[in-house]
């Protein structure tokens, strides 16, 4: 974030409205019945700014959207109606160079560190093909960048010729991020980039993370389940349902006070390291609805707590509350108690 | 905490499952011992590749491809270890059950999830097809399958993740198993659903007596659901304690470096605690203490001189040679933060 003038930066990355349709294959019987496709609602009217050299912290349910906006942000997807502008430019539909540009400037990086890495190729090989792309350095100033890559990532020296298996599940996710780093991006996208890892792993490679940040002033969206890692490392948190944004807000603030309902109940669901916060009831019952048939007026209404008939009928909008903003009606009474 | 009168259910005795050749093993699971309850949780917790699944399936005798298994495996005062297969098979699935670690492959996919569950029930009980069919309603109901009746006809990839994982357990408790072992039966699931399938494990155990090996990697998981932990390295046990003793005041060094890299009470962005360097292979475990290479309080001897599981407090158990250097080390590491 700016620290340094009094003046609000400009946000890196402004998303407008943003929502993301898949259309479901059809199964036979729906096809003979004549029945029309399915639509899948992964994103729903998604609002957020990204400011620059911020980590944005991003979690919500399995299926509530994560992944797909972050392949919308990076471009892995077009997405059905709204805006993305980068630097103040809309980057939806760009062509050509201008779209070159962008893929290299917003780099994502997978989960999966087995099956993102070509298992045939060296980590040279995969990081002279990323670098010569891009056209980011010529002949010999490639070897040299790629020694540079390897030892800003910490891998150990000889590293470069090894192929993707002979290293471990931490050491491939900093294969990636050398990979990614290998571009010279403004914006990393890290999609559960350390939950396939042991948690001492996990260690290593957030404080990677981190240091690079700071180093190299990069903004990063860091999606992950693990809540307590998304507290450690983000300036800022959203929240999300059902492909909408239903808190957002300074990560301390949300996390010791926050005020969806939404926000509560996965909070109180992730288990506390305390063995004398032990409670007998679930934090919430119910599972995720379909994004198939999302309920009408406020989305949460079906699991909420709190629900009451204004809930059913007018869908609550994004809006200032606290240090952050929340999407429910009763936000102020709700956390007030 | 579980009854201290309650009867000991199972009790192993210098477990030791190994694979390879005879000349030169490989030792997965090496002298490990413990006890379970009636009505008790036991947590299993360590990295991956300590060993943790093989010992849950030394105990069913289900290790594949064949290991050797070695030691006593105490059920009720009868070894299972010297049971022939078809012994065995009487006693799994019906009084001993286990939920597995990849849920997705061990559903049929060809079979509706009713016929799944009637085909357990025709194995291990003698009900008749009416009561089967009101049974597999019940068990469906009780791990939170809204609609349950309507839904016993449906295939597994009609469900969720996080439903298909309850329909296991659905399947693991059709026989009112008096232990039941669960390979991290949560890790792939939302913190929401996690929490509820923990919540109906523990009530089961607390109601119906049934003993509990939960084998995860999530200290919270532990702190929020079990009476005892044990901590595994590199096939062996390190510690033993009841859950606050453990959490609380550890004493080996790896636990104390595991729990040390978990993010809390560190300010948000600062470089968390990570156990250097990797785990041992399996053909090069040290003939003393297997965490020799990472520890930072190895002394000249670890190496080749075997530390015992020594008594440091009612229920409180460590194999460490260095206690006081450990719990001095950390407690530096601590202050100096
Ligand atoms: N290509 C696609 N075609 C059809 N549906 C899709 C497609 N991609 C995503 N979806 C659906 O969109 C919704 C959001 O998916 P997404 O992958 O963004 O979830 P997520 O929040 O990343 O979940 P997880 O935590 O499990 O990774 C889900 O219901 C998913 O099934
Ligand atoms: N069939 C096998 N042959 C040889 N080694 C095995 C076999 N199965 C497991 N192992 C090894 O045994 C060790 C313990 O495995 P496991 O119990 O699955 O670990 P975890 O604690 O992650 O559940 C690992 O090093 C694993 O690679
Ligand atoms: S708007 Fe109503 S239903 Fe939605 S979160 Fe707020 S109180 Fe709950
Ligand atoms: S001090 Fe020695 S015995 Fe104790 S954990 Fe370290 S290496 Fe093992
Ligand atoms: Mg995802
Ligand atoms: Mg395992």
């Amino acid at each position: 974030m700016n620290m340094l003038t009094m003046e609000p930066a400009a946000p890196l990355l402004s998303i407008r409205d943003l929502s993301m349709r898949f259309a479901k294959n059809r199964s036979l019987s729906d096809t003979i019945a004549g029945r029309p496709r399915q639509i899948v609602s992964a994103l729903n009217g998604v609002d957020l700014d990204v400011m620059p050299a911020e980590t944005l912290g991003i979690v919500g349910e399995s299926g509530c959207g994560k992944s797909t906006l972050a392949r919308c942000i990076a471009g892995l997807h077009r997405p059905s109606s709204g805006d993305i502008r980068f630097e103040g430019e809309s980057v939806i539909g760009l062509k050509g160079a201008n779209r070159r540009a962008y893929n290299r400037r917003v780099q994502m990086m997978f989960q999966d560190p087995y099956t993102s890495l070509n298992p045939r190729m060296t980590v040279r090989d995969t990081l002279r093909e990323a670098i010569s792309v891009h056209r980011m350095r010529e002949g010999a100033a490639i070897d040299r960048r790629i020694d540079e890559l390897l030892d800003l990532v910490r891998l150990p020296e000889g590293a470069a010729d090894k192929y993707p298996h002979e290293f471990s599940g931490g050491q491939r996710q900093r294969i990636g991020i050398a990979r990614a780093l290998s571009l010279e991006p403004t914006c990393l996208v890290a999609d559960e980039l350390v939950s396939a890892l042991d948690v001492s792993v996990q260690a290593q490679v957030v404080n990677l993370l981190l240091e690079l940040q700071d180093n190299l002033g990069l903004t990063v969206l860091f999606v992950a389940h693990d809540l307590r890692l998304v507290r450690h490392v983000s300036h800022r948190v959203a929240v999300i349902y059902l492909g909408a944004i239903v808190e957002v807000g300074p990560s301390e603030a949300l996390f010791s006070r926050p005020r969806h309902p939404y926000s509560q109940a996965l909070l109180a669901a992730a288990p506390s390291l305390d063995p004398a916060d032990r409670k007998r009831a679930p934090a919430l019952s119910g599972e995720l609805p379909s994004p198939l048939d999302i309920p009408p007026g406020c989305p949460f209404h079906v699991r909420c707590p709190h629900a009451a008939e204004r809930c059913r009928i007018e869908k609550p909008m994004l809006r200032p509350v606290g240090a952050g903003m929340a999407a429910c009606h009763f936000a102020e009474t709700i956390s007030a108690a | 905490m579980a009854n201290p009168q309650q009867e000991t259910v199972l009790e192993l005795r210098h477990l030791r499952t190994e694979f390879g050749s005879r000349q030169h093993p490989l030792v997965a699971v090496d002298d490990v011992s413990f006890a379970v309850k009636a009505g008790e949780i036991l947590g299993l917790v360590g990295e991956s590749g300590s060993g943790k699944s093989i010992t849950l399936r030394s105990i069913l005798g289900i290790v594949r491809p064949r290991g050797r298994v070695g030691g006593e495996i105490l059920w009720k005062g009868r070894d299972l270890a010297a049971l022939d297969e078809a012994a065995l098979r009487k006693v799994r699935g019906r009084e001993i059950a286990m939920i597995f670690q990849e849920p997705m492959s061990s559903l049929n996919p060809l079979l509706t999830v009713g016929l799944q569950i009637s085909e357990n029930l025709v194995a291990h009980t003698g009900l008749d097809a009416k009561a089967r069919k009101a049974r597999a309603i019940e068990l469906l109901e009780m791990v939170g399958i809204p609609s349950a009746r309507d839904r016993l006809g449906d295939y597994p990839h009609e469900f969720s993740g996080g439903m298909r994982q309850r329909v296991m357990i659905a399947i693991a408790l059709a026989s009112n198993p008096q232990l039941l072992l669960a390979d991290e039966p949560t890790t792939a699931l939302d913190v929401t659903i996690q929490d509820q399938i923990l919540r109906l494990i523990q009530s089961l155990s607390r109601d119906l007596g049934m003993a509990v090996i939960l084998v995860t990697h999530d200290m919270g998981v532990v702190a929020q659901t079990c009476d005892r932990v044990a901590v595994m390295y590199g096939g062996r046990l390190c510690e033993v304690g009841t859950t606050s003793q453990v959490i609380a005041d550890a004493r080996h060094p790896y636990a104390l470096g595991l729990l040390r890299s978990i993010p809390r009470d560190v300010a948000p962005r600062t470089p968390l605690y990570s156990i250097p360097g990797a785990p041992p292979a399996l053909n090069a475990l040290p003939l003393g203490c297997a965490f020799t290479t990472r520890c930072p309080v190895a002394g000249p001897e670890c190496r080749d001189l075997r530390p015992p599981l020594e008594t440091v407090g009612q229920f409180h158990e460590v194999a460490c040679h260095h206690r006081v250097e450990a719990l001095a080390h950390f407690r530096q590491q601590e202050a100096a933060q």
